[in-house]
Order: structure tokens, then C-alpha cells, then sequence
């Protein structure tokens, strides 16, 4: 029989190129275990709510109004909902055409990203313009709608982390563009190395191949470090340079668990810089509801900032994003109350304040506790999370776990990270789902669990690790003799 | 502004492939400032991102829905705020787009109970809220929050859809259709447009795949398809028979492709079709399923407006209760089902929700699929609940099930209608013919225009029916897409117009709509 259309050969090799490692196998192998009763622990993906975390007070209260405004004419509203989230809940609806059940424009309610530029403006100093801000289902939607508007073939290159956040290599592979890799350095608490990102964007042009883009995660996933000024205006100057847009994936922005680099727009630092630089180089932002301390994952809520870009190209952007009609208005909304929160003598302010602040602080300790908790392993060395939500340590495997991954036809760190999770139903994403030096090993967890359960987890992890060490380090030929 | 700026820098586009050697062939493109920059970064190179070096599938792709013709009512719009009385009517009324509740129609109470609880679940165990909230809706919040892993409607979701909402949903489809469904064969989407993005993806490989489309189409396809890098393969629906779907044309269109080295790979079948409304007959779905499994063709069924159908005579058969009462299982037809709560009674626009069902794939096809859905994680929680209370609606008995229905059937026997009587309208005008809305939520009126006004359109470089349009819209406020925005037999002119504004704004549309084509043939009749 001829294949069928839809029989495996016959798809789309972009689509089967395509690795995502963060619902890939550890993953499918840990739901299994669920199902068959085994307690796991998912760090596998920065998805705070599944671990625990409560949402947010206000945010819940107001968009459960957007949804039933009828409750708005009750009069025993005020029974269950504070005087402000009620305004709010106004103050948005009338903002739509048709409540949260209408399409909005395409690139988001007007009113909402007038809210997300005037956020931008206050945190950095500069005007923003919302006919510049396109809110999307998510900043991974952002992401992927502009790296197709970039990529034309596999001639157009992409510089992107190593260690990266695999969303990067999965959507260039799908549209067929190339990944050029830029090494962070372990050593220097993943820092950038300028002399290996000009020898990467040199072996790629010798192949033939036009470097459009670099992508920047700060703060960094998995990695957790948080560029500082000199670094960004370094990276800036190379953009301008090399011509090459620079996309700033900065969903982290909120999560700072250090006080010697705050968080820095990469916009900021291009305003600064005065022109040329700041009227020449290309730049987009990306941002989310998804991370930060409101880790509202579910709503799918998020946007990107175009700096730069001509306005044809924001036409065609515009045109593109308008097939898939608008994102969802409920997700906006979450994102104009993330960026428009609760102000001082607002009566939710308070209760608003102690929320964020109990995650924020948390989330610090926790960084603490898991990057000590690693290095105290045999073996494992683990850089400081100053930021984002994860954990990266470094897994230095003897040679003999080397040889029996081999032997069963798996990557040693998946190896590693499948033994992990037999053993303690721990499930982490190997170091090769996100890209590493050949032969180094690593695995990202992230900060999530619960505090008062993280000393446990890590107990749990030290002893799988230090007796996977002893069985694979004993195992040296003449010590038996 | 925009549709001229994108033929302005086609042209420019053009222009530079034919002067590919000069030293700057986009400098026109750049401002005067970046042009310097480029002298001064010692190379001519243009900005990374411009016009003319962005993906040319992005330029390629057209989405009317959403074009011209709405950017300049926007503007209309705006001037009617800024100088009030400078148009012969105080409002625009946007007929161009199917969104029910942008024109007030109110979502179903239920629903939008249960939504809000789901939100906010921290208030269920509060005694105050049974004052706000009907029993049922409270119950319900409570069961579904029950499927949710530590009820965290914040959290990402399994990549297909939190596994219970898609029991909900097969269990939805069994009873529909009386076969069983399959949780594992239901993938929730951020609305229905990504899952027909995701399978165009999974399909397209190259220009030479082929995809079979319905002219008139949604133009979601043609600009997936054009965003895919592949090829729509035309199948005429004949206007002269209410819109049929003939097997004979189809088969023609497909060994045409066929013969000019094109694999056809899928079929798009719009049941309630849009914009031209028509319910398919059984028999119909028959040769459809039967032609699908003969030629090894996907059969992707867009069945949105699955319960939007407003004439007695006709019902909806989901191609899946079709096939499978032919006898076909998994082995025989492969076959996606797609579904939204955009549509219907609920016209959820704003929530995203929806789901693709599929069927007769192999596994290591539906790994694939799962593996580009976990790429984005999930779609929106709320919408993924809103699909299975679309699919799982209040039952006799329930506390809310008389208020539900009475909303239900307030707003169908509406829309049946206001369908009629826009239908009526548009026969009564002169050189005007249009077929009848058995489904769906659109009327697409064929103009049967006088030379003079073709010639008129020609003059100004717009198509006769965005001519038409153009003036409609200028003279009246009302918005519609010209029907070259859907595709039509060359050399006939349409516009698609939606049954959605309310009905009491219908009398006014239909005299504003009579008193401008009046005016308008008698300016250009022959």
C-alpha cells in the first residue's frame, strides 16, 4: 500500500526534527509512574501552581468578575469581593468590546497594552508605545510568531544560549532555520565569552549561513544567571555590529534572588546607550504571566515589545497574528493587573504586597537551600540560581555510568536523571535537553517544591546520589585485587 | 494604511530581485538615519528585520477577515468620535466577522458561573457564595476542579488537556454521535485555528503538497497554507445548487493537481460551511468519507458551526458518526474533527478554547503531534473547561437546565431569524442573489454588478466586489469582507455579511443596506 498522507514518513522533517525536552521523555516516564501509584515530584517544568503555590488574591478575584458580570449588579457582591477588585473588574470590562467572549484586536485590548507600556515606561525611564506591544496566548507564542518572521531557510542562523531553554531549538527546527550555538561559561557562573560567540557567528558564516538573531535569556534558563549592564551593552554593541535583531527573553524579570544585578531591561540599557545604537538596533522583549511571583502558567497570558523595527515589518507581524484572530482576553486582562497591580491605599493593596512579597522571598530561600543541597552531593557541582526558577548543577559521571548508559542505549545524564526518578520520584529534565559541553553532564530541576518539603527532596537526591557515585566509581578493575 | 504599504513594498520587494547586484537595493526601505548607520557599520546591509528579509510565506499569506476594509472602518470609527456628524451614520456596525458578542449577544449564564468559580476557587467554601451562584454551577465548579491536580487552574496542564475535560468531551462526542471517543484522540487548543495550523504543519512539507479547500473558504486555510509553504488545491462549491459539494469537481481538481506533480494530502471540508452557510446531506458525507479513504486523503472536517443550524430539514452528522456508521473504523479513514466554543450559542470568541479530535493515525503520527503541542505546553485552562461545558451542557432536571435552554434556544431561533430576514434583504435588491443560511453565521450575497461599476472599480485598482464594499461601508457604517477575501469563481463577485448584529438593529441595516444599493446602481447602471 502507497503511504498514507499522514503515515510517518510522510510528515513534515521539520516537525520530526523537533526535540522538546521538557515534556519529553523523563517526563512521559514519570507519568507513568504516577499512574501506576508511585509518588513524583515534577520539576521537571517552571509550573509553580503544580507545586503549590497559591495564586494571587486580587488577580482571581477580579477576572472571576470579568467572567460573571452579572455578579457585578448583585447586591451581595460586596459580600465576597473587596470594593476594588469590583472596580477593577469594570474598569476592564469596559475596555472590551463584548466582555471576555469577544474577540479583542489582534494584537491585544488597546487599553491593556497602553497598561504594559506605561509599566515599561515607569520601570525603565522611557516612553513605550502600545502600537508596539503585541500581547500573545503566552510568550512562547511571541517567540515562535517571531522567529517565523525571521527565518526564511536553513541558510538564516540563529545564536542562541548553550545552555538554552529548548523552546529556542524546538521552534528553529520547526521552521527550519539554523541554530547557532553561543557557549555559556560554567566557570565564570555562566557567563557570556564574547571570543566564542565571534567564533561561532564565524564558523557559521564560513558554511554559508546569515546570522539574523541573538537570543538572550536574562535572567537565564536553566542557567539562573543575571546579566549585568557592561554585559548588555556589550551584547548590544555586538548587535549592532554583527546586524543582528537581538531577542530578549526576560519572563524572568521578577525572579531575583541576589541584590548585586537587579534586573535591566535590555530596552533600557539601548536607550541609554544614546544613537546610534539606540535608533538602529533591532530588538524584541518578551514577557509573561506565567513566571515572576504570579506563576499563573494556566492562563496563557504574555507579550512581546518590538524596538526598531519598520513599520512594514510590524504590518506583516500584525497580519500574521490577526489569522489566529486575538489571544485570550481573560489572559490579558491577568497581564494588565501583573503590570498595573494594586497601589498603596488600595484596599487589596496590602494583602497584595504580603503575597508577593511571601513567594518572592521564599523562592530566595529555596534558591539557597537547592544550590547548597547540590553542592554538598559527591560530584555535583552547582552554580548559585541568582535568578529564574531553576537549578542546573553539574553531575560529574564516572566513566562506568558512562559505559552502562551506553550499554542501554541512553545519554548518560538521561541515564542519571531516569535512575533519579526511580529511586526517588524526583522528575528533573537531563542537561542535554537544554544543550551542554560535550561530555559535561547536568540536569535542571527547578526551586518549585513547597519550602517545608525541600530539605526532604533534598535528602532524598543527596543519598540517590552519593550511592549511584559509590556503585559507579567502585567499580575500578585492579581495587578488588 | 496597511494593505498599501504591503503592495507598495511588493513592488519594492520586486524591484529588488530584479536589481539583486546593486549596492543597497532596500536603502529606499530604510530611513535616512539607518542608512548612515549602514555606511557607517562599513557594509550596506539593511536591518535584520525588514521587509524585504523577513520570511516571503509571511508576506505570501492574506487574511481579509481582519484587512483593509476593517483598518479603514477603525478609522471611520475614530472619526466619528473626533468629528461627530461628518458621515451619514453614527455608528459602525461590523458585519465582517463573526464574534457575537462584540454586538451584544450575552454568554450563557452557566457557563460564566461555573468560569468565574474555576477562577476564583478559594470562594467556594465560603456560605455567601451559594447567594451568588446557583447550586448546579457550584457543583459542577467543584467537579471539574476535582480533575484538576491540586485544583490549580494556574498550572500548566497536561500538553493534550487536563485528562478528565477530555473525558467530558469524548463522552460529549459518544453521545452526539453514538459511537465512542477517546480521550487520548482529543488535543485542546488555544481555540480551533492553531489545531488547523498544527495539522497543516504536520502535512506540508513542501509548495508540492497539496491541500483540497472549498472556494468560498475561511481564509484561515488559504493563509495556513501559504504560512506552511504549501499549496491550496481549489474545489468550486456550486453556487447554482445552494452551494453544493460535488464529488465530480473535487475529483477533477485533485487529478489536475495531481498531474502537475502536486501530492494532495488533505481535504478541507467547512460543515456548516463558511461563508456560504450550507448544511451538508448525508448522502453528500457519504461520497466525501468514501472518495477520502479511495484517494488516501486526511480528511480535516472544520465543524465549528456544528450548532448553528437554522432550517428543519437538516442536522449535523459529524464526519466521524458518518464514517463510522459506513463501517469505517481507525484502519480505514484518518480524520480530524475540529471544534470551538467561538461558535454556536456560546460564541466564546474571546476565551480560545476548542479541541481537535483525531483519528486513524498511527501512534509514532501521534507522538508528533503531542510532541509539537508540549512545544507550547497547553492552552488556556478556562478555555479548556469551556470546551467540555460546551460538550456537557446542563441535563433535565438540573437547577440551571430551564434558564440554560430558554438562553440556548432565545439565542438560536434569533440567529434562525435574523438569517432569514438578511437572506430576504438581499433578494429583494436588484442584480442581488443569495443563497440561503442553513447553518453557521454569514450570508454571502452575489452581486451581479453593472458594467459601469466594474469599470468604476478598475479605475481605482479594487476589485469590484471591495468596491462595493468600500462604498457600503462609507455610505452606511456597515462592514463586510468582499467576497475575493474567500475566493470565488472568477469573474463573480460576493460579500460575506454575518446574521449578528441584534435583531433589533436588523430593520435599520436592512433600509440603510436597501437605500445605498439603490443609490449605487442607479449610479452605475448601464
Amino acid at each position: 500500500m502507497s503511504p498514507r498522507p499522514l503515515d510517518y514518513e510522510s510528515l513534515n522533517e521539520n516537525v520530526k526534527k523537533v526535540a522538546y525536552a521538557v515534556r519529553g521523555e523523563l517526563y512521559l516516564r514519570a507519568s507513568e509512574l504516577q499512574k501506576e501509584g508511585k509518588k513524583i515530584i515534577f520539576t521537571n517544568v517552571g509550573n509553580p501552581h503544580a507545586l503549590g503555590q497559591k495564586p494571587l488574591t486580587f488577580p482571581r478575584q477580579v477576572v472571576a468578575l470579568c467572567q460573571a458580570p452579572f455578579l457585578l449588579d448583585d447586591p451581595n457582591v460586596g459580600l465576597l469581593f473587596p470594593a476594588d477588585a469590583i472596580a477593577r473588574a469594570k474598569h476592564y470590562l469596559s475596555m472590551t468590546s463584548g466582555g471576555l467572549g469577544a474577540y479583542s484586536d489582534s494584537r491585544g485590548l488597546p487599553g491593556i497594552r497602553k497598561e504594559v507600556a506605561d509599566f515599561i515606561e515607569r520601570r525603565d525611564g522611557y516612553p513605550s508605545d502600545p502600537e508596539l506591544i503585541f500581547l500573545t496566548d503566552g510568550a512562547s507564542k511571541g517567540v515562535m510568531q517571531m522567529l517565523n518572521t525571521i527565518i526564511r531557510n536553513e541558510k538564516d542562523g540563529i545564536l542562541v544560549p548553550v545552555p538554552q531553554y529548548p523552546l529556542y531549538s524546538a521552534t528553529i527546527s520547526l521552521y527550519g532555520g539554523s541554530l547557532v550555538p553561543y557557549y555559556l561559561e560554567e566557570e565564570a557562573n555562566w557567563g557570556l565569552d564574547f571570543y566564542n560567540i565571534r567564533q561561532s557567528v564565524a564558523v557559521a558564516r564560513s558554511k554559508g549561513i546569515t546570522v539574523r538573531a541573538m537570543v538572550i535569556i536574562n535572567p537565564g534558563n536553566p542557567t539562573g544567571q543575571c546579566l549585568s549592564e557592561a554585559n548588555i551593552r556589550e551584547l548590544l554593541k555586538f548587535c549592532f555590529q554583527e546586524n543582528l535583531v537581538l531577542l530578549a527573553d526576560e519572563v524572568y524579570q521578577q525572579n531575583i534572588y541576589q541584590d548585586e544585578r537587579p534586573f535591566i531591561s535590555a530596552r533600557k540599557i539601548l536607550f541609554d546607550m544614546g544613537p546610534p545604537i539606540s535608533k538602529e538596533v533591532q530588538l524584541v522583549s518578551f514577557h509573561t504571566v506565567s513566571k515572576g511571583y504570579w506563576g499563573e502558567c494556566g492562563q496563557r497570558g504574555g507579550y512581546f515589545e518590538m524596538t526598531n523595527l519598520p513599520p512594514q515589518t510590524v504590518d506583516e507581524i500584525y497580519k500574521v497574528a490577526s489569522v489566529s484572530l486575538s489571544p485570550n482576553v481573560p489572559g490579558q486582562i491577568f497581564l494588565g493587573l501583573m503590570v498595573n497591580p494594586p497601589k498603596p491605599g488600595d484596599i487589596s493593596h496590602l494583602k497584595f504586597v504580603v503575597e508577593s512579597k511571601a513567594v518572592l522571598e521564599s523562592l530566595r530561600r529555596r534558591a539557597h537551600i537547592m544550590t547548597d543541597g547540590f553542592n554538598s552531593c559527591r560530584n555535583v557541582v552547582c552554580n548559585f540560581t541568582e535568578g529564574a526558577m531553576y537549578s542546573f548543577p553539574q553531575i560529574c559521571l564516572p566513566p562506568k555510568a558512562i559505559e552502562a548508559a551506553k550499554k542501554v542505549g541512553k545519554a548518560p545524564d538521561v541515564f542519571y536523571c531516569l535512575k533519579l526518578l526511580e529511586a526517588t520520584g524526583i522528575s528533573t529534565v537531563p542537561g542535554s535537553g537544554f544543550g551542554q559541553k560535550e561530555g559535561v553532564f547536568h540536569l535542571r530541576t527547578t526551586i518549585l517544591p513547597a519550602e517545608e518539603e525541600m530539605p526532604a527532596i533534598m535528602a532524598s537526591f543527596k543519598k540517590f546520589n552519593d550511592e549511584f557515585m559509590e556503585q559507579y566509581e567502585d567499580c575500578r578493575g585492579y581495587s578488588r585485587m | 494604511m496597511r494593505r498599501f504599504a504591503t503592495e507598495r513594498a511588493k513592488k519594492l520587494i520586486v524591484g529588488s530581485f530584479l536589481s539583486s547586484r546593486s549596492p543597497s537595493p532596500s536603502s529606499h526601505l530604510l530611513s535616512s538615519s539607518a542608512a548612515a548607520a549602514a555606511s557607517a557599520m562599513g557594509s550596506t546591509q539593511s536591518p535584520p528585520v525588514t521587509l524585504d528579509s523577513i520570511n516571503p510565506k509571511v508576506i505570501k499569506c492574506e487574511y481579509a477577515v481582519r484587512g483593509e476594509i476593517v483598518s479603514h472602518a477603525q478609522r471611520l470609527q475614530q472619526e466619528l468620535q473626533t468629528k461627530p456628524g461628518a458621515h451619514p451614520f453614527d455608528e459602525i456596525l461590523y458585519c465582517n466577522i463573526g464574534n457575537p458578542q462584540s454586538l451584544a449577544q450575552q454568554p450563557i449564564t452557566f457557563f460564566r458561573e461555573v468560569l468565574a468559580l474555576c477562577d476564583h476557587p478559594s470562594i467556594l467554601d465560603k456560605s455567601e457564595t451559594h447567594a451568588l451562584f446557583s447550586a448546579d454551577a457550584i457543583a459542577r465548579a467543584w467537579q471539574i476542579l476535582d480533575l484538576i491536580p491540586g485544583r490549580a487552574t494556574g498550572a500548566y496542564s497536561h500538553s493534550q488537556g487536563i485528562k478528565g475535560l477530555r473525558d467530558a468531551i469524548a463522552a460529549g462526542i459518544a453521545a452526539r454521535d453514538g459511537f465512542p471517543a477517546n480521550a487520548d484522540d482529543i488535543f485542546l487548543t488555544d481555540g480551533a485555528s492553531p489545531a488547523v495550523h498544527m495539522m497543516m504543519q504536520l502535512l506540508i512539507r513542501s509548495e508540492k503538497d497539496g491541500i483540497l479547500c472549498p472556494i468560498p473558504q475561511y481564509p484561515l486555510y488559504s493563509a495556513s497554507i501559504a504560512l506552511h509553504g504549501g499549496s491550496l488545491v481549489p474545489y468550486y462549491l456550486d453556487e447554482a445548487t445552494g452551494w453544493g459539494l460535488e464529488i465530480s469537481e473535487v475529483k477533477k481538481q485533485l487529478e489536475d493537481a495531481r498531474s502537475k506533480g502536486i501530492a494532495v494530502r488533505a481535504i478541507v471540508v467547512i460543515n456548516p460551511g463558511n461563508p456560504t452557510g450550507q448544511v451538508l446531506a448525508e448522502e453528500n458525507q457519504r461520497e466525501i468519507v468514501e472518495f477520502c479513504k479511495k484517494e488516501g486523503l486526511v480528511l480535516l472536517a472544520d465543524e465549528v458551526y456544528q450548532e448553528n443550524i437554522y432550517v428543519e430539514n437538516k442536522k449535523f452528522n459529524s464526519f466521524k458518526k458518518i464514517a463510522r456508521s459506513m463501517g469505517y473504523g481507525e484502519q480505514d479513514i484518518s480524520l480530524v474533527s475540529f471544534q470551538s466554543v467561538s461558535k454556536g450559542y456560546y460564541g466564546e470568541c474571546g476565551k480560545r478554547g476548542g479541541y481537535m479530535e483525531v483519528t486513524g493515525f498511527s501512534a509514532d503520527v501521534r507522538e508528533q503531534i503531542y510532541k509539537v503541542a508540549s512545544v507550547n505546553l497547553c492552552s488556556n485552562i478556562s478555555g479548556q473547561i469551556l470546551a467540555s461545558l460546551v460538550m456537557n451542557t446542563p441535563k433535565v432536571g438540573d437547577e440551571s437546565y430551564e434558564s440554560f435552554i430558554a438562553e440556548k434556544n432565545g439565542i438560536l431561533s434569533s440567529l434562525a431569524r435574523r438569517a432569514k430576514a438578511l437572506e430576504d434583504a438581499f433578494n429583494s435588491l436588484e442584480g442581488v442573489t443569495c443563497n440561503k443560511a442553513e447553518g453557521a453565521m454569514y450570508l454571502f450575497p452575489r452581486l451581479h454588478l453593472p458594467q459601469k461599476a466594474i469599470e468604476a472599480a478598475k479605475v481605482v485598482n479594487a476589485a469590484p466586489d471591495a468596491f462595493y464594499a468600500r462604498r457600503l461601508l462609507d455610505a452606511t457604517g456597515i462592514v463586510v469582507v468582499p467576497g475575493s477575501g474567500f475566493g470565488q469563481v472568477p469573474g463573480t463577485w460576493h460579500f460575506r455579511c454575518t446574521i449578528l448584529p441584534q435583531e433589533d438593529k436588523i430593520p435599520a441595516i436592512i433600509s440603510r443596506l436597501k437605500a445605498f444599493h439603490e443609490s449605487f446602481m442607479e449610479e452605475f447602471h448601464d
